[in-house]
């Protein structure tokens, strides 16, 4: 199980290298000088320029230049904004939590619905619940988030009035961040309210997040029921004579479920994406919202960093995935 | 057409053959109901954007602040002139969607054509030439495929800057591995089998073995993928554009067009309601496409 | 009263191109304790007669009878909840694959101590002793610690024996095994069959013997009953029918067994099974018959009594007259005649 664990982790190490050789040229393409950009200090004298280069290791060969990014970032430190000077890392710690606790409500949301409508759908093949699982799904694959947001705004908040339109809790309220999770802090603040307030932001920013998985997790729950409801062990489950419920829920679930799992690992990283959307539509304040940002205010070091913190948190996720890939399935476990 | 073979008790009718595997084909196919929709939506989509300057009522960048946010022509204060409304510079919405459906059939399908290209292209080199060039592109494509895609665009389109050509050239690398595995994969396994040694064996050389040999057994997935390839296109095209970073106002890009859009929300549902829906319908038809070809072609592959 | 009663069963699948009729007019009769042997070719239906009886025929096939009766029950009244008690317990049956027939995800002790908990009512302990002593009836070594493997770590033979042990479990009066030996290698198929013969012999249980191995079916049966296409083309007492075999087809089957090949050539049978899109009108063998007749091309024989069996043939082999009807008949010269 160790070496398990252990090869698994060794194999993110090229995907880590590989993230970091992109976001250190993707930055180099920049028009402009480099200097100008990392440093966020614009028009300064040659003197602190010749500095600066010297500080950066701009005057090195490039890959020497590469080394000294990777040992920096290894170190944490990803640059400074050029708006705010604060740290990149301190910056995306603030707003991280904001979009994790939005993607776990869509995970959420996504998986409620998205699991039993698939088992439904594989269970009642054919019949009219099947088709409209099938069709609400694939509308839900091809739906652009960002319009879907507009619209549930224009149906919820503008029609009926019953949604906020933006932020996270309403500006009555002051929470002190302490987890950084909304639904947490304010529970904890004692303030009559802004838990509800908080719950009230999320609704529409999770369907809008969550629905795209949620398509994802219907549509491949109902194949993987399907090609496991034909496997000769369904077979034997039947002809020992256990009920159709447990046949479902114990012997071909526990099978279907893992195929279903890596692809809810992979909706993680594609979550995280389409938190940029969401954020920008509902003015979230997490990270997604401030890479777009930083585009727009051409904080280079926040784009560099902020890309490369997300690309390793998406990293981090299919790792785990991966080994929770593992734990569920014995084949995998026992055999590398 | 598949009724008189459906119905055939073959028990009775002894006689009864097998159907012809294009028939067969078509057969799977027209059974898939949402595929065939999907087929002529796309047709429909294309004739609208063939024939999009004659049969826009309106120029798609005039404008007249006159007819600022008009509403659709069944409200109260719209006019069949604008059967779907105005925009809040008074450009007719109907028309800007008309060529709109120009532009985003040209993104779909030149973004799928460069990733083919260069994925085709990769791919085969992976495959013919193994060893550390293997390695290296199949690497480098994981690491691509790790990232999630808007992401990866978003980067890449704020380096080069924003604007349509950099959108697309962004999402073409984005689909890329899907198309460079494609064409590995089908590298490897045809170069295993005998008729490629024989084309060796008979003096062809490897490029030519590479496009004239390899290439046409690998159709039937890569049309899949392409017809996957072209939703997905028109989709990170479209969100870039909304984001700001895509084609850029006044093109009636449908992705863009919300962009402009969005702070009428509260006002003027019309100008974001056509635009997005235009997206929802396109993408679902190829997506349905896809579905639907890959069903009618899959138990072929396996076979 | 016989164990099973099966009276004119048929199972038809809907297909792409036309209902496939699996299972066509087949009847039989079983008493307690005794070993069919079921014979024929992949696909000529008698693994779907079994399922059939199990109640195991998957959606979207459909399955008729005259009568379908185990141990005095009608199984085409039962209730679904009344069948579950059936099935695992009284009736149980094990299959070809046992790599695939065991679930992944489960231990063995897990799948095999469900039955008992759910069929015998046994708490934890009770039936973790019981596996054991399952296990070990059906010769695993070191039961104990086996009953913590998956199943992907033992070999295909241990395996069976596992489904057998499952199959046993609650001392079942019919045990149908499916091909149990095909898919293992030559040395252990010989050791499961003992194995099934044994407890057969122990409990006195009811054994379908399902195989297209003539020879699995010369060591085990009292009686035989051979298919082909769907229909039972003889069905009589082993010893009989390995002596004198009546229809063509069975003694074409027998004459491929290697112990019975003259001059050191395999006999073979000419042809293939029918499909979907090629049943004849006539007797579904004719085809590949050596004695095929335009009469018999045309029309379908009856499954009839003959020599204290049952035949579906026009011109038994120990018919007297055999050679003067085929001949009234219009003989067809085959290959296989020559």
């Amino acid at each position: 199980m160790l070496r398990f664990i252990l090869t698994r982790v060794s194999l993110i190490i090229p995907t880590f290298l590989g993230i970091t050789l992109l976001a250190f040229f993707l930055i180099r393409l920049v028009p402009g000088d480099p200097i100008e950009t990392l440093a966020g200090e614009r028009g300064i004298d040659p003197a602190r320029h010749e500095q600066l280069l010297k500080e950066y290791g701009l005057d090195k060969p490039i890959f020497v230049q590469y080394g000294i990014y990777l040992s920096r970032v290894l170190q944490g430190d990803l640059g400074k904004s050029m708006i705010t000077q604060e740290p990149v890392l301190n910056e995306f710690k603030a707003l991280f939590p904001a979009t994790v606790e939005l993607a776990l409500c869509a995970i959420l949301f996504a998986l409620m619905i998205g699991l039993p409508a698939g088992i439904i759908a594989a269970l009642r093949r054919n019949s009219i619940f099947d088709h409209g699982v099938m069709g609400i799904s694939l509308t839900g694959y091809s739906m652009p988030i960002f319009w879907w947001g507009l619209i549930l705004i224009l149906i919820f908040s503008v029609q009926f009035d019953l949604t906020p339109v933006s932020g996270r809790i309403d500006v009555l309220y002051y929470i002190e961040p302490t987890t950084g999770f909304l639904l947490i802090d304010t529970l904890l603040s004692e303030e009559e309210g802004a838990f509800w307030s908080a719950v009230e932001h999320l609704i529409l920013p999770t369907i809008v997040l969550g629905t795209v998985p949620l398509a994802v997790i219907a549509r491949m729950t109902r194949s993987a029921m399907l090609e496991v409801l034909g496997e000769d062990y369904i077979r034997t489950a039947k002809a020992k004579g256990l009920s159709r419920f447990r046949i479902v829920a114990l012997h071909a679930l526990r099978n279907a479920l893992i195929p279903v799992i890596t692809v809810i690992g992979l909706q993680i990283g594609v979550l995280f994406t389409g938190a940029i959307l969401t954020e920008t539509i509902f003015s979230w304040p997490g990270v997604g919202k401030w890479l777009i940002d930083a585009i727009f205010r051409r904080d280079y070091p926040v784009l560099q960093g902020g890309a490369l913190l997300l690309g390793v948190v998406v990293m981090s996720v299919n790792l785990l995935v991966d080994l929770a890939y593992g734990l569920i399935n014995p084949r995998i476990r026992h055999t590398r | 057409m598949t009724t008189e073979t459906m119905e055939a008790p073959a028990a009775a009718a002894p006689t009864a053959t097998p159907p012809h595997p294009l028939r067969e084909f078509w057969g799977y196919f027209s059974a898939n109901h949402g595929a065939v929709a999907g087929l002529v939506i796309i047709v429909a989509v294309v004739l609208v954007a063939l024939l999009a300057d004659v049969i826009a009522p309106h120029d798609p960048n005039v404008t007249n602040t006159a007819l600022a946010l008009k509403p659709p022509f069944w409200q109260e204060g719209g006019s069949i002139a604008y059967p779907l409304g105005t925009d809040p510079i008074g450009r007719d919405i109907l028309s800007r969607m008309i060529h709109g459906a120009r532009l985003s059939l040209l993104i779909g399908i030149a973004v799928v054509a460069i990733s083919i290209a260069l994925g085709t292209v990769l791919g085969l080199v992976a495959g013919f030439f193994r060893g550390i060039t293997e390695i290296f592109i199949m690497r480098l494509m994981d690491i691509v495929l790790t990232l999630p895609s808007l992401l990866l665009a978003i980067v890449i389109v704020a380096v080069l800057g924003p604007g349509l050509m950099n959108a697309m050239l962004a999402v073409a690398l984005v689909i890329l591995p899907h198309y460079v595995r494609l064409a590995r994969a089908a590298v490897i396994t045809e170069t295993s089998k005998d008729y490629v040694t024989a084309a060796r064996v008979s003096g062809a050389g490897t490029v030519r073995l590479m496009f004239k040999e390899v290439l046409p057994n690998c159709t039937a997935p890569l049309i899949v993928q392409a017809s996957l390839g072209i939703s997905t296109a028109i989709l990170d095209a479209a969100a870039l554009g909304f984001l700001g970073l895509g084609a850029q106002p006044p093109s009636p890009e449908w992705g863009t067009m919300l962009a402009d859009a969005r702070e009428f929300v509260l006002r003027a549902w019309w100008v974001v309601t056509f635009p997005g829906l235009a997206i929802l319908i396109t993408v679902l038809a190829f997506n349905l496409l896809g579905d639907g070809l890959r069903d009618a072609l899959d138990p072929k592959l396996k076979r | 009263m016989a164990l099973v009663e099966i009276e004119n069963l048929s199972v038809e699948f809907p297909t792409q191109g036309g209902i496939m009729r699996a299972v066509d007019g087949v009847s039989l009769k079983l008493e307690e304790g005794e070993v069919l042997g079921v014979v024929g070719e992949s696909g000529s239906g008698k693994s779907v007669t079994m399922l059939a009886l199990m109640g195991l025929i998957p959606f979207p096939g459909r399955v008729k009878a005259d009568k379908l009766t185990f141990n005095g029950r009608d199984l085409l009244t039962i209730s679904e909840r009344d069948r579950r008690k059936l099935t695992g317990k009284d009736v149980a049956m094990i299959f070809q694959e046992p790599m695939t027939s065991l679930n992944p995800s489960f231990t063995i002790g897990f799948q095999l101590t469900e039955t008992l908990r759910l069929h015998e009512g046994m708490d934890r302990k009770a039936a973790r002793r019981r596996a054991i002593e399952l296990l070990e009836q059906v010769g695993i070594p070191s039961p104990e610690s086996r009953l913590s493997a998956f199943p992907h770590q033992m070999s295909g033979g241990m395996n069976q024996r596992v489904m057998i042990a499952m199959a046993i479990a609650c001392n079942p009066k019919l045990l149908i095994a499916d091909e149990p030996t095909t898919a293992l290698d030559v040395t252990i198929q010989a050791q499961i069959l003992d194995l099934l013969m044994t407890l057969q012999k122990e409990r006195n249980m009811g054994l379908v013997m399902i195989t297209h191995n003539m020879g699995v079916v010369a060591d085990t049966a009292q009686r035989v009953m051979v298919m082909y296409a769907g229909q039972i083309m003889e069905e009589r007492s082993a010893a009989d029918l390995f002596a004198s075999p009546q229809h063509p087809y069975t003694a074409a089957l027998l004459a491929a067994l290697p112990e019975r090949s003259e001059g050191g050539r395999l006999a073979t049978i000419p042809g293939v099974v029918p499909g979907l899109y090629d049943r004849p009108k006539g007797c579904l063998f004719s085809p590949r018959c050596a004695y095929a007749t335009e009469h018999s091309r045309s029309v379908r024989p009856e499954l009839r009594p003959w020599a204290g069996g049952h035949i579906r043939c026009h011109y038994p082999l120990g018919d007297p007259d055999r050679d003067a009807a085929i001949q009234h008949d219009h003989p067809i010269k085959t290959e296989a005649a020559s």
